[in-house]
């Protein structure tokens, strides 16, 4: 199977700021880790492998830093590595960035599954993988805690719910999105450590993925970040006794008020 | 302090660092108290190839010597002795094949103890041949193509768990000790049981038990090196892993002193923090001077070793010695820089206190070490004049 982890490079979440002036995230000074998801997506694909053969690549588009993310991933037994990288991808949305992943995979070629984490625990969205999977016209299902098994060019996969987990079959190439429960990441090895130090990684940038530039960062990006608050969450519990009657005109009496 | 380390050896201080911190620190206290063996942490050493670390790629390892391996042990060591010994111990059981052993004999068993899924143990000290090891009485008779081994080893750190034994035994009696030989037991020969494991004052993750030989049958083959070999076989391999002690108790030390300043600076008596006190400052100038003294002893003789010289004995005897000295000390004044709570086992200077004691003890009691010291020291001096 051929693999492709989608990882993406965000600041430890334990000191992270948001600037009120910019409202962007303050990422000066603050250690960059993988997002932790996409430890648990690198992990589901990398015990895949080691089920069914193949090999598994990781992909993200970052900054040129975001190279050490893609160690850590190599570290771990990844095989191969790519990095979308350039000036004119900064400020990229989600419409961008599944854009450019997207460019980034057609580079790849030849792929069974795409893993991605739920989400960023920056960004937050967890747009990116199905937004991903939209523009590559494929199946995904997202939120998943266990891959069954593949066979024939298909695979069953449980999904987490609220209340238990869906079982679903889905045809390949697809796309997961995975969450914690899914497997325990393993730990980086020596040996793939001291591998992972002088492998190549190749950087594409847009002219390299031929993107449309009208389609990429700010300019391609359709969010545009006007404040950033916590909502207020101010719900009342109310309970309505009595005979049914009286119940339905207390209930109706408070809908009118809100 | 800047050691200078490689880029490789940086990446084995990261590995075997977040290792101890992510892995070992929650679970170490309850490990303690249940004197729990610490499988699934070995298994994880063993995925990140730390078992591999001081034997040869051929053999599946990582090819490093000495000072690799003590620096991935003083990590452990900083965050549980009881960890970090049965890691070093399964190479303490290695040395004498790798150094000693046939190429078959290499081939078989070290990949298997450099990928993690086996452990290995060494088994010398009896119930009557603690220091004084030349008194050991396990006898191993040679019967047609095979050796038969009847005796009890005691205190054997990694009995029971693992599955790659070396013990000494005794192939002519006449000789004591130049009738010693060294051999490859695998758990599960017949004649070969396990007796009680021991429960301890501290080193409680680590398991140590009685080995028990009843007429067990080993194809002659296990034999490492020649007949009358194995006193020298385990004196040098004793030689070779002192050192590691002295990293053990360089992390411990180590840890004991983070644990104190963090300490001493939160805790606040007389409207200050204590580390504002001079009498507290002191302490912990003291303690963070001999680990840093301790560490630059060990990596020394770590690099000399490795360097392959003819007799280390001295060396690394003051390896073992000073920093285990120092581990006890440091320990003892981290339980006072924390007063009554260090005393709490809510708190983790209390393991550590109790896990100094070992490293003064094991491998050779710190007497023995000095002993060592001086007749190398008697010998030097008479050879110069
Ligand atoms: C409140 C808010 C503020 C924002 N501020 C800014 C800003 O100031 N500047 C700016 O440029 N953008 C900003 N963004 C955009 C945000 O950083 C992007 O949307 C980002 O491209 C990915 O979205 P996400 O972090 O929500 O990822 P999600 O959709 O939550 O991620 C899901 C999964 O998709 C994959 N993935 C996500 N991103 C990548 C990637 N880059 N490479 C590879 N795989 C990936 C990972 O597997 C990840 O687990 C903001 C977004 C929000 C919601
Ligand atoms: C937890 C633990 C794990 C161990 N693991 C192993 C293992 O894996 N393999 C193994 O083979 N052994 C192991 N041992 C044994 C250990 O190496 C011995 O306990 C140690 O060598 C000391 O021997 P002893 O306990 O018999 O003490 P003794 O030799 O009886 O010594 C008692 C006291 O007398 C002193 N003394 C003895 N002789 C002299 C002398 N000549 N000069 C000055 N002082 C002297 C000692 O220093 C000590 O203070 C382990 C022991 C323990 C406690």
């Amino acid at each position: 199977m051929n693999i492709i982890a989608c990882i993406k490079q965000v600041p430890n979440s334990a000191h992270v700021r948001i600037d009120p002036e910019t409202k962007a995230l303050v990422r000066e000074g603050v250690e960059s880790i993988v997002n932790p998801y996409d430890m648990h997506a690198l992990e589901a694909g990398l015990s895949l492998k080691e089920r069914y053969g193949g090999k598994v690549t990781v992909l993200t588009m970052g900054p040129p830093q975001a190279e050490a993310a893609l160690r850590e991933a190599l570290s771990c037994g990844a095989d191969e590595a790519v990095l979308l990288s350039d000036r004119a991808f900064a400020g990229s949305d989600t419409w961008a960035t599944t854009y450019i992943l997207s460019l980034g995979i057609e580079k790849i070629g030849h792929f069974d599954l795409i893993i991605c984490g739920k989400q960023a625990i920056d960004g937050d969205t967890a747009q990116v993988g199905p937004g991903l999977a939209e523009r590559l016209n494929i199946p995904y299902v997202t939120y998943v805690r266990r891959i069954e098994f593949v066979e024939n060019g298909a695979m069953r996969v449980q999904r987490l719910m609220d209340d238990g987990y869906d079982v679903l079959d889905l045809p390949l190439p697809a796309l997961l999105t995975v969450v914690k429960e899914i497997n325990e990441p393993r730990l980086p090895s020596l040996k793939a450590k001291i591998r992972a130090k002088n492998q190549q990684i190749p950087v594409y940038g847009a002219k390299e993925l031929g993107a449309d530039e009208k389609k990429i960062g700010l300019a391609g990006s359709f969010t545009e970040v006007t404040e950033i608050f916590a909502p207020k969450w101010d719900r009342k519990r109310l309970m309505i006794e009595g005979p049914v009657e009286k119940q339905v005109e207390v209930l109706l009496k408070n809908i009118k008020q809100i | 302090m800047d050691y200078f380390l490689t880029d490789e050896q940086k990446m084995i201080v990261d590995l075997a660092r977040k290792i101890a911190e992510e892995k070992v620190v929650p679970v170490r206290a309850e490990l303690d108290e249940k004197e729990e063996f610490p499988w699934k942490i070995m298994e994880d050493l063993g995925k990140a190839d730390l078992f591999g670390i001081y034997i040869p790629e051929k053999y599946g390892g990582f090819g490093g010597g000495c000072f690799e391996n003590c620096l991935a042990v003083e990590q452990l060591g900083r965050a549980c002795i009881g960890v970090a010994t049965t890691f070093a111990a399964s190479g303490l059981g290695a040395f004498p094949i790798l150094f000693w052993g046939s190429e078959e004999q290499r081939q078989k068993y070290l990949p298997e103890i450099a990928s993690g899924r086996k452990l290995a143990a060494f088994g010398l000290t009896e119930a009557g041949a603690g220091s004084d090891a030349g008194g050991i009485r396990t006898t191993a008779t040679k019967d047609g193509d095979d050796y038969i081994l009847n005796g009890t080893k005691q205190w054997i750190t990694n009995g029971g768990e693992a599955e790659i034994y070396t013990i000494i035994a005794l192939t002519d009696r006449e000789k004591g000790a130049r009738g010693a030989s060294a051999f490859i037991v695998e758990k599960g020969e017949a004649g070969f049981s396990f007796g009680k494991k021991e429960r301890k004052m501290g080193l409680r993750a680590s398991s140590t038990r009685e080995l028990i030989f009843d007429h067990c049958r080993i194809p002659k083959d296990r034999l490492i090196g020649r007949e009358g070999m194995g006193f020298i076989v385990a004196m040098k391999t004793l030689d070779l892993a002192r050192p590691g002690i002295g990293a053990l108790s360089v992390g411990l030390s180590q840890g004991a002193l983070d644990a104190a300043v963090q300490y001493a600076k939160e805790r606040v008596q007389f409207g200050n923090p204590i580390i504002s006190f001079q009498a507290v400052q002191h302490m912990l100038a003291d303690m963070a001077t001999q680990t840093e003294a301790g560490r630059a002893l060990v990596y020394a003789v770590a690099r000399y070793i490795d360097s392959n010289p003819k007799d280390i004995r001295k060396v690394s005897a003051m390896a073992k010695l000073f920093p285990s000295d120092v581990a006890m000390q440091v320990t003892t004044d981290a339980v006072q820089v924390f007063g009554g709570y260090g005393y709490m086992k809510d708190y983790p200077v209390e393991k550590m206190m109790r896990d100094a004691k070992i490293l003064q003890i094991y491998e050779g009691t710190n007497q023995i070490q000095r002993s060592v010291i001086g007749q190398a020291l008697n010998k030097e001096y008479s050879r110069t004049k």
